[in-house]
């Protein structure tokens, strides 16, 4: 037991319950995720090509393209913008994501812990094209697996991570407006199914 | 409208937001001795052409990067589009 364990403290989800959320509808499954550690990653001016090469030995594999994510083992990442990629890892085992990835690439690139900052909705089943189609302006109909776009839903840019085409996604927005985000997905569900 | 954004394509206008003309890279060295002068120039003049005008624009709803889009005022014909950090540093900008 490590020295913070016996706080008696009990963390909440993004939505404020002790467990993660789930909505059911016929054909879809809306599903609060909390179990990843998050860390940004940047690279700075002309060490691209160092942080590129220092995140692949410590990832496992390479970076992401450009509008696109991918998964190594147990850690995933997206594209965020140039030279800006998210990375992510399960919470518990790698709860100091930020600093491990720190160590990795050095003065080569700045990191950032994101954990508390964002919050995560899957979504799965046969309905998710008609789901999202009211959501965003993505293009998901002609989408691809490890597709990731920055789009907006609700007014909130949020990031759609896709898993396989027209059955799995994940949507990740910003936390403090967990909330809103969620109310937008069910309404969308609820006027679509 | 659609901006043909240099690393994702085409992008709907409604994803981004418009700062203005892009002579605002070019923003004036603080420490010179006429830098009152040229801050004025740089915050008020402006050339308003009715035809080809460079501005800055924002992907907010996207990938937050800044662009140069080079845009005719009269036609709404956009004719090219760069990252403004590539337009910075070739303009030595940017250290």
């Amino acid at each position: 037991m490590g020295k913070f364990d016996n706080h008696g403290l009990k963390a909440v989800s993004p939505l404020g319950g002790y467990e993660p959320h789930v909505d059911a509808f016929a054909g879809l499954l809306i599903r609060e995720v909390t179990d990843r550690a998050l860390a940004s990653l940047a690279a700075r001016q002309g060490s691209e090509d160092a942080v590129k090469s220092a995140a692949a030995s410590y990832l496992g594999g390479a970076l992401p393209e450009p509008a696109s994510w991918n998964a190594n083992g147990e850690f995933a990442a997206w594209w965020m913008g140039p030279d800006l990629w998210m990375v992510s890892a399960p919470h518990d085992s790698h709860e100091l994501l930020a600093g491990e990835l720190k160590e990795a690439v050095g003065d080569a690139g700045s990191v950032v812990e994101q954990t508390d900052g964002w919050c995560r909705f899957d979504m799965e089943g046969s309905r998710c094209f008609d789901v999202l189609e009211r959501l965003c302006n993505a293009n998901i109909r002609t989408g691809k697996p490890g597709d990731a776009s920055r789009t907006s839903m609700e007014h909130l840019g949020v990031f759609l991570l896709c898993h396989e085409p027209g059955q799995k996604y994940s949507i990740v927005g910003p936390r403090s407006s967990a909330g809103s985000l969620h109310h937008a997905l069910v309404a969308a569900a609820q006027s679509a199914i | 409208m659609i901006i043909n954004h240099p690393i994702l394509g085409p992008r709907d206008s409604q994803e981004f937001t418009y700062l203005g003309d892009a002579t605002l890279i070019d923003r004036p060295d603080w420490e010179a001795d006429d830098a009152a002068g040229q801050f004025h120039d740089y915050l008020y003049l402006r050339d308003n052409p009715a035809g080809e005008h460079r501005e800055l624009w924002f992907h907010e709803q996207g990938d937050r990067s800044w662009l140069v889009v080079t845009r005719n005022t009269v036609t709404h014909e956009i004719l090219n589009v760069e990252l403004a950090r590539d337009v910075a540093r070739a303009r030595g900008r940017s250290k």
